[in-house]
C-alpha cells in the first residue's frame, strides 16, 4: 500500500462519512457546545424579549443550583432510582432472561412477547393503568394487601411509598428491553460447556456462576450501563403518574430540568443542570468499565 | 482507490439538504388566527357563526389544552409564531406584557372595561395600561353541601374563620368518616386566597422582594395549617382524590372551593337526589368576609398580529352583550360586564350570585412574571410546613429568601433602568 493509495482511501473514508458527521456536528456536537455556553448566562424570559437583558455570569448558574435544595432533592431521587433501580432492573431481566431461555419451557414465543409487551406499550396507558393499581381506595394491590391483614397503603400520597412504586412501574415497564438483549446473549451460550458441568456435578447455581455468568459479563455490563442512563433520565413516569409530587418527593433531575427550561424559561439554568447530568452519567460509566475491567468481563 | 468527481458530488450534495432551514408556512393569509383553551376554544365556531362578519377576514381557531397553554404561549414568542387573538389567562398578562408579546389596548376600546369587576379589570392593568380585555371572569369560593350543614345546625358556612372552623368542627362530627374540607395541598390558590383574605400583600409594593414574613402572612399561615392540624382536611395532593364527585356526594368532605367551572360539573356528576343539597358561599375572612382573586381569561392581540385593527375589531365583537351572554349560554362561563349578568338572570340565581358577590371582594396578586413560579416555591414550603417538617419563622422566611433569589434579576433591571 503506497502512501498515496492510503491518503486517497483516507479521503473516500472521509468523503463517504462527511453527510453523517455533519448530521452528528448540526445536530448533536453544536447544540450541546451551544448549550454549554448557554449554562453560563441567565438567559430567561427576559433575554427572550431582549438580548439586553442577557448576562453572562460564568459560574453563577452552577453556584445557584448548588445552593438549592430542591435541586439536591431531585439529584437525591435520581440516585435512588441508580441505586435501587438498577440492581432491580438488571436482576429481573436476567431472571426473566433466565427462565424464557430454560429448555424445558413450552410455548417461548409467547412468554418472550408476554414479558416484552410492557416496554412497547404506551407509557401514558400503562401509567394510567398503574394509577388505578396503586390507587388507595380501590386499587387491586391493596385489596391485595388488606387479604393479608395489611391496611392500605396510599403510594402515590405518601412521599416514602411513592418513589418505591414509581420504581416498581419504571422496573415493570423496562425490564423487557434488557431482558431481550440477555435472551440474545444466553442463546450463545456454548451448551456443550453446560452439559460438561451438569456431568461434572455442578448444581444450577454453580452452573449459573461459573459458565453462563462469565460468558454473558460483557451483555451484563452492557445492561447495565444502558439502565444507569436510563434511571438518570428518568422523566416521564413521575410527570404523568405524580407531577413531582407527593411534597415533590419524585422529582428527578431531568424532571427538574425540564421545569427550570420549559415551564420557567430559566434556560440558562436548564442548561446547566444537563451539564452536570450528563457528568454524572459519564463519572457513572467510567467506573462501571473500571469495574467490569478488573473482573475481567471486557 | 481513487474518487472519481461524480462521487465527490454525490457526498457533497447531501450538505445543503441539512443545511436548508424551514420556511414558516400558513394557509389563507388574511385570515385571523386565534388561539383558545378549554371550553371556549370548543364553543367558538359557534360563536364565530352568530357574529356579523361579513367582509371581515376569516377566524382559525386553534384550540390548546389548559394544562399545555402557557408553555406554547412562550414557546411560540420564542419562536416567533404567535397568532393575532388569544385567549390568555389573566395571571399570565404581566409576563406576556413584559417581553412584549402584546399590544397595549387601544384607547377607543378601553370603554369597553367601564361596568366590569373592578379586581378583574385591575389584573388586566400592567403598569398603568391595560393590555387585555376581560372575556369572562372566575374566581374561587366554596362550593358547600347544604344538608350536611342543616344537620350541623348552620344554614350556610359562618363568614368569620372562628366561627366556620367551630362550624366545620362540628360538621365533621355528625358525620361518620372523612373529612369537613378539601384542600389539595399542592394547590397554591387555597392559601393565597386566606393571604389575601387576611391582607397580606405577599410581595413589596415594588414587586421586587418577598414578604411573606408579615403579620397577616403568618396569621394565614396558621390558619391554614390548623385545618388539617385538627384533622378537618386531608393531607392529599389533588391527584389522591380520584374522584371529587364521588367523594363530595358521599360526604367525604363538606366544603369544596373551587371556581364556575365547577357549577356544571355538580349538575351533572352528582346524583340527583342531592341536586337540592349542594351551594355556594363566598369565603370567609378573619374578621368578616374573605377576598378572594380575581381569576378568567382575557383577550389579548399579540404584538405581531397581520393587521391589529381586524384583531380589535374581532376581540370588540367578542365582547360585546349579547355575545357575552351568548357564550355564558353556551360554556357556562361568567360574563365581565354586570349589566349581562342581570340580563342573563345570573343575580336572581343563589349559586350565581354568591359569584357575583365574591367578585366584589377580590384583590388582585402581584403583577410580576415570575410569580407563579414564587407561589409554586411558597407553596412547596407551606407543604413542608402543614408536614411539621419546618417552624412558621423558618417556612416565612424560606419563602421570602426564595422569592428574594427568583426576582433578583427584576431588581438588576429596576436599578438598571433607573441609572439609564
Amino acid at each position: 500500500m503506497t502512501a498515496a493509495h492510503v491518503g486517497a482511501e483516507a479521503r473516500a473514508g472521509w468523503a463517504m462519512t462527511a453527510p453523517a458527521l455533519t448530521a452528528i456536528g448540526l445536530f448533536f456536537a453544536l447544540p450541546a457546545l451551544a448549550s454549554l455556553v448557554l449554562s453560563f448566562t441567565d438567559f430567561d424570559i427576559y433575554a427572550l424579549a431582549n438580548l439586553n437583558n442577557l448576562r453572562f455570569i460564568g459560574l453563577e448558574n452552577y453556584e445557584r443550583l448548588i445552593g438549592n435544595p430542591l435541586f439536591w432533592q431531585a439529584m437525591g431521587n435520581t440516585m435512588w432510582f441508580v441505586v435501587f433501580g438498577v440492581p432491580l432492573v438488571v436482576a429481573a431481566s436476567l431472571g426473566a432472561a433466565l427462565l424464557v431461555n430454560a429448555r424445558t419451557l413450552k410455548w417461548r414465543g409467547v412468554w418472550r412477547v408476554a414479558l416484552f409487551a410492557p416496554f412497547v406499550t404506551t407509557l401514558v396507558a400503562t401509567a394510567v393503568v398503574w394509577n388505578y393499581l396503586l390507587h388507595t381506595r380501590y386499587g387491586l394491590i391493596n385489596y391485595a394487601l388488606g387479604g393479608l391483614g395489611i391496611a392500605p397503603v396510599d403510594w402515590l400520597g405518601n412521599p416514602s411509598t411513592a418513589l418505591p412504586a414509581i420504581l416498581l412501574f419504571v422496573a415493570w415497564k423496562s425490564f423487557g428491553y434488557n431482558m431481550i438483549i440477555f435472551l440474545a446473549a444466553l442463546q450463545a451460550v456454548s451448551r456443550d460447556l453446560e452439559d460438561a458441568a451438569r456431568v461434572d456435578g455442578a448444581g444450577a447455581w454453580m452452573r449459573f456462576r461459573h459458565v453462563t455468568l462469565p460468558a454473558i459479563a460483557p451483555t451484563v455490563l452492557l445492561v447495565a450501563i444502558l439502565t444507569v442512563a436510563g434511571m438518570f433520565q428518568l422523566f416521564a413516569e413521575p410527570y404523568v403518574m405524580t407531577q413531582g409530587g407527593p411534597a415533590r418527593s419524585t422529582v428527578t433531575v431531568l424532571y427538574f430540568m425540564f421545569e427550570e427550561g420549559f415551564k420557567w424559561w430559566n434556560l440558562g439554568s436548564g442548561a446547566a443542570v444537563a451539564f452536570i447530568l450528563f457528568l454524572c452519567i459519564l463519572a457513572v460509566t467510567l467506573v462501571q468499565l473500571k469495574v467490569a475491567k478488573k473482573v475481567g468481563a471486557i | 482507490m481513487s474518487l472519481s468527481r461524480r462521487e465527490w458530488m454525490t457526498a457533497a450534495a447531501g450538505v445543503p439538504l441539512m443545511l436548508s432551514a424551514c420556511g414558516r408556512g400558513r394557509g389563507d393569509g388574511n385570515a385571523i388566527d386565534m388561539w383558545a383553551m378549554g371550553a371556549e376554544a370548543e364553543k367558538l365556531p359557534d360563536l364565530l357563526a352568530g357574529l356579523a362578519r361579513t367582509g371581515q377576514p376569516a377566524v382559525r381557531v386553534q384550540p390548546l389544552p389548559w394544562s399545555a397553554a402557557h408553555e406554547k404561549l412562550l414557546t411560540s414568542f420564542a419562536g416567533n409564531s404567535l397568532p393575532d387573538v388569544g385567549q390568555i389567562g389573566n395571571s399570565w398578562l404581566s409576563e406576556l406584557a413584559a417581553i412584549g408579546a402584546i399590544l397595549p389596548v387601544p384607547a377607543a376600546m378601553t370603554s369597553l372595561v367601564d361596568g366590569q369587576f373592578e379586581g378583574v379589570v385591575d389584573t388586566n392593568r400592567i403598569g398603568n395600561r391595560l393590555m387585555g380585555l376581560p372575556w369572562y371572569v372566575d374566581t374561587r369560593l366554596q362550593f358547600y353541601r347544604k344538608d350536611l350543614f342543616a344537620d350541623a345546625g348552620y344554614n350556610a358556612p359562618p363568614e368569620r374563620w372562628d366561627a366556620w372552623k367551630a362550624a366545620l368542627h362540628k360538621v365533621k362530627r355528625t358525620k361518620r368518616d372523612g373529612y369537613a374540607v378539601l384542600i389539595p395541598i399542592n394547590e397554591y390558590e387555597h392559601l393565597t386566597t386566606m393571604a389575601l383574605s387576611a391582607g397580606a400583600t405577599l410581595l413589596n409594593s415594588e414587586g421586587t422582594r418577598g414578604a411573606f414574613n408579615s403579620p397577616a402572612f403568618r396569621e394565614a399561615l396558621s390558619f391554614y395549617k390548623s385545618l388539617y392540624a385538627e384533622g378537618l382536611a386531608p393531607i392529599a395532593g389533588a391527584a389522591q382524590i380520584s374522584n371529587v364527585w364521588n367523594e363530595f356526594a358521599r360526604g367525604y368532605f363538606a366544603i369544596y372551593p373551587s371556581g364556575p367551572w365547577t357549577i356544571g360539573d355538580m349538575k351533572t356528576r352528582l346524583p340527583a337526589d342531592l341536586q337540592d343539597s349542594w351551594a355556594t358561599a363566598p369565603f370567609p375572612g378573619p374578621d368578616g368576609p374573605g377576598r378572594s382573586t380575581p381569576g378568567g381569561s382575557s383577550l389579548v392581540v399579540f404584538s405581531r398580529a397581520k393587521d391589529p385593527a381586524a384583531a380589535w375589531l374581532l376581540v370588540g365583537q367578542l365582547l360585546a352583550p349579547a355575545t357575552q351572554a351568548r357564550l355564558q349560554v353556551l360554556t357556562g362561563s361568567l360574563p365581565p360586564t354586570r349589566s349581562v349578568w342581570a340580563s342573563a338572570k345570573l343575580l336572581d340565581d343563589p349559586i350565581t350570585d354568591a359569584f357575583a358577590r365574591q367578585l366584589d371582594r377580590t384583590t388582585a396578586l402581584p403583577k410580576v412574571p415570575e410569580w407563579e413560579r414564587i407561589v409554586t416555591e411558597m407553596q412547596t414550603v407551606a407543604e413542608l410546613f402543614v408536614r411539621g417538617r419546618t417552624s412558621i419563622d423558618e417556612a416565612v422566611r424560606d419563602m421570602d429568601r426564595r422569592a428574594d433569589r427568583l426576582l433578583e434579576k427584576r431588581r438588576w433591571m429596576i436599578s438598571r433602568d433607573r441609572a439609564a
